[in-house]
């Protein structure tokens, strides 16, 4: 009895992936096209998931080569430099099989059995399907390749020690493919792949702790982003930038084109939209929405809590209507309602009346522009304050912000407002 | 207001009834002009881009628009440095980036009144010559050969120098001298600064002497420049040597 013929799609459903909708299709119809076309759909849709990975934003440096690596990637530890992911033979990635680059992203080990450092979503992308790895690597060895030798990490003492990163793996790193639950939608499990593997979401949208790892228990419950103070939302609590009230359209247009009728995007998350999700579909956009609303559902929220007293907090609410209405109301409107999408609404925002007061302290610091993207490619920008506006005006206009039209936040002080000044603003 | 209030309350019983969910929203939208995308540069630089009474905040109005658009792009590349610039610029894209540069470019407020000079006259008339004659023995070319001789720049990327204080004008060729502002080729202002500096660099000093050819000067504004700065930089460089 001879083995009968079994497609490779087959044996990836059998390993639990999204080989339905990932696989098996583009790889039937190959079949009858040429090799030539095959290999051109493979390396498009490779370069379609190395945009969902946002692969450009950190192996690019500002003005150099794409993909050569060299930028500078401070953190706690020290400053790390992205690595030349370009085909060169010598300086690149160009010497590795489709084999090496798979076990890299799903293992955080390079060929030579080195570990890579967590700043490298490894974490992440294990869950990244075996078909999909293949394509971005047939993607990334169709570029140009640029001979540039990767600059040494600049780490302080001990962390320049690699085999730190066992005890780091031990503690925060989960190898294994992303495993549909058969109890959700295609749709769903679609945008759940997305969000925990390529989109690597959970790397500022979970708390990171003092040893540079982010517990899966605590997964996407929000945290201040290292060495760029701005504070990540929990996507898991309506009462931060949690989406369980959103509509799904909404929550998909803020991904896409970095505003919606809710809410935009600026800081970390409009460096995300404009390098990676602006060119993702409109359907895996949606997908990713689903996934994310239904994080957030049923969640109560804890009660917010200030470190000003009653007396403070009134004095600021005072200052801060008069400030309010000479500078934020001709855009915000009296009754904080915006002018959506382009003047977000204030009331009923969840970033304005989150726990954490960052990210509205900076945004009236430093104002700032969403994303330019093809579905808002000349977007509105709001001006900074930091040269107009005292340490306590700051305070004031933003408490005001956080406890008026029914908003739940909390005063902030004077002391919050001027530690956010000297924040890096990159 | 009371028409916007009204839709405002019409709007928040709209959606409370439609889909149960208690926010309100605003029927009004912001307006679809370049002046309302670009209010975020106002508050430093002036809606028109005529600048503000912050010394450091210089005049965009009526600068070429391939000038602006080079600083744009530096500024969003980090090429130049200035954090909050760096920040607001760091995710738009080039087309973008050039409408904002024609917007300022096209602009025509008026220019600010002359200030009174608080430099001896010695130095005012050192400044008036190095301005609009320069200086060869010490290789300083004139400004007034490649910003014009009125200083309002020429096209279609050398920036007028009309309107600028002198705190801005000093610091920037500061920048230039020790190489924290830089351009992308010609970088013929960090020569001029550096050659000067060190009275030497003859070949590429010619390079600014000499505007190139097809660049006429704007004529606009026609306002002697006689800026204090220029003077106190070149007196301190001289010093120095």
């Amino acid at each position: 009895m001879t083995t009968p013929h079994i497609p490779k799609c087959i044996y990836t459903l059998a390993a639990g992936s999204l080989a339905l909708f990932m696989t098996c299709a583009p790889q039937a119809s190959a079949q009858s096209q040429s090799a030539t076309a095959d290999k051109a759909s493979i390396v498009a849709r490779g370069e379609y998931l190395a945009q969902a990975g946002d692969c450009v934003a950190c192996h690019t440096a500002p003005e150099g080569k794409l993909f050569a690596g060299g930028r500078a990637m401070p953190t706690p530890f020290g400053t790390l430099y992205t690595s030349n992911v370009t085909p060169d033979g010598d300086t690149g990635i160009g010497k590795w099989s489709a084999d090496q680059f798979y076990s890299m992203i799903h293992t955080g080990r390079s060929p030579d059995g080195g570990l890579l450092y967590p700043a490298m979503p490894f974490g992440s992308y294990t869950k990244i399907t075996r078909a999909d790895s293949d394509a971005i690597f047939a993607f990334m060895q169709s570029v140009a390749p640029v001979k540039q030798p990767n600059r040494p990490h600049d780490l302080k003492f001990p962390y320049n020690n690699r085999s730190l990163i066992i005890g780091w793996r031990t503690l925060f790193f989960t190898e294994g493919e992303y495993r549909p639950d058969t109890t959700k939608s295609d749709e769903w499990n679609r945008g759940a792949y997305l969000v925990q593997g390529l989109g690597h979401c959970a790397m500022c949208h979970s708390a990171i702790n003092a040893l540079g790892g982010s517990s899966e228990s605590a997964a996407f419950e929000g945290g201040l982003i290292p060495m760029q103070n701005w504070y990540a939302p929990s996507l898991t609590s309506n009462k931060e930038g949690g989406l369980g009230d959103w509509s799904i359209e909404d929550i998909s247009e803020l991904l896409r084109t970095g505003i919606s009728k809710r809410g935009a995007v600026y800081g970390p998350m409009a460096d995300v939209t404009y390098n990676s999700l602006q060119y993702m579909t409109e359907t895996d956009t949606r997908a990713m929405a689903v996934y994310l609303k239904s994080l957030a559902e049923h969640s109560v929220p804890d009660a917010p809590r200030g470190t000003t007293s009653a007396q403070e907090g009134s004095l600021l609410l005072r200052l801060g209507q008069g400030i309010y209405a000479d500078k934020c109301a001709s855009c915000h409107g009296d009754k904080g309602l915006g002018k959506p999408p382009h003047y977000p609404p204030l009331a009923g925002n969840p970033s304005i009346e989150m726990s954490s007061a960052v990210n509205p302290i900076r945004m009236v610091l430093n104002g700032g522009y969403p994303p330019g993207t093809a579905g808002n490619p000349m977007p509105h920008g709001m001006p900074p304050f930091a040269q107009s506006l005292s340490d306590d005006e700051v305070a004031a206009v933003v408490t005001y912000i956080r406890v008026s039209w029914g908003n739940h936040g909390v005063a902030v002080s004077a002391s919050e407002a001027n530690a956010l000044r000297a924040a890096p603003l990159q | 207001v009371t028409t916007r209030f009204k839709l405002a309350l019409l709007s928040t019983a709209l959606l409370t009834v439609s889909t149960g969910t208690v926010h309100a929203q605003s029927a009004e939208t912001a307006p679809d002009t370049m002046a309302a995308r670009v209010l975020a540069c106002a508050s430093c630089h002036g809606d028109k881009g005529q600048g503000t009474n912050d010394d450091y905040f210089p005049r965009l109005a009526g600068k070429p628009s391939g000038y602006l658009y080079n600083q744009l792009v530096a500024f969003r590349d980090g090429r130049r440095k200035y954090p909050p610039m760096n920040y607001l610029l760091e995710f738009l894209p080039d087309p973008y980036l050039k409408a904002m540069a024609d917007y300022f470019a096209s602009e025509q407020p008026p220019f600010p009144p002359p200030v009174t000079p608080t430099v001896s006259n010695d130095i005012l008339a050192r400044g008036e010559m190095l301005a609009t004659k320069g200086d060869a023995s010490h290789e300083i070319p004139a400004c007034a050969n490649c910003h014009g001789p009125s200083f309002t720049g020429m096209e279609p990327a050398i920036p007028g120098l009309l309107g600028l204080r002198t705190n801005y004008i000093s610091a920037q060729l500061g920048a230039w001298r020790y190489g924290t502002r830089t351009a992308s080729v010609p970088d013929c202002m960090q020569i001029v600064c550096r050659a000067s500096d060190r009275g030497r660099r003859q070949g590429a000093c010619r390079l600014a002497f000499v505007a190139p050819d097809g660049r006429k000067p704007r004529a606009r504004g026609a306002r002697l420049i006689a800026d204090a700065a220029v003077v106190r930089q070149r007196t301190e460089l001289r010093g120095e040597q």
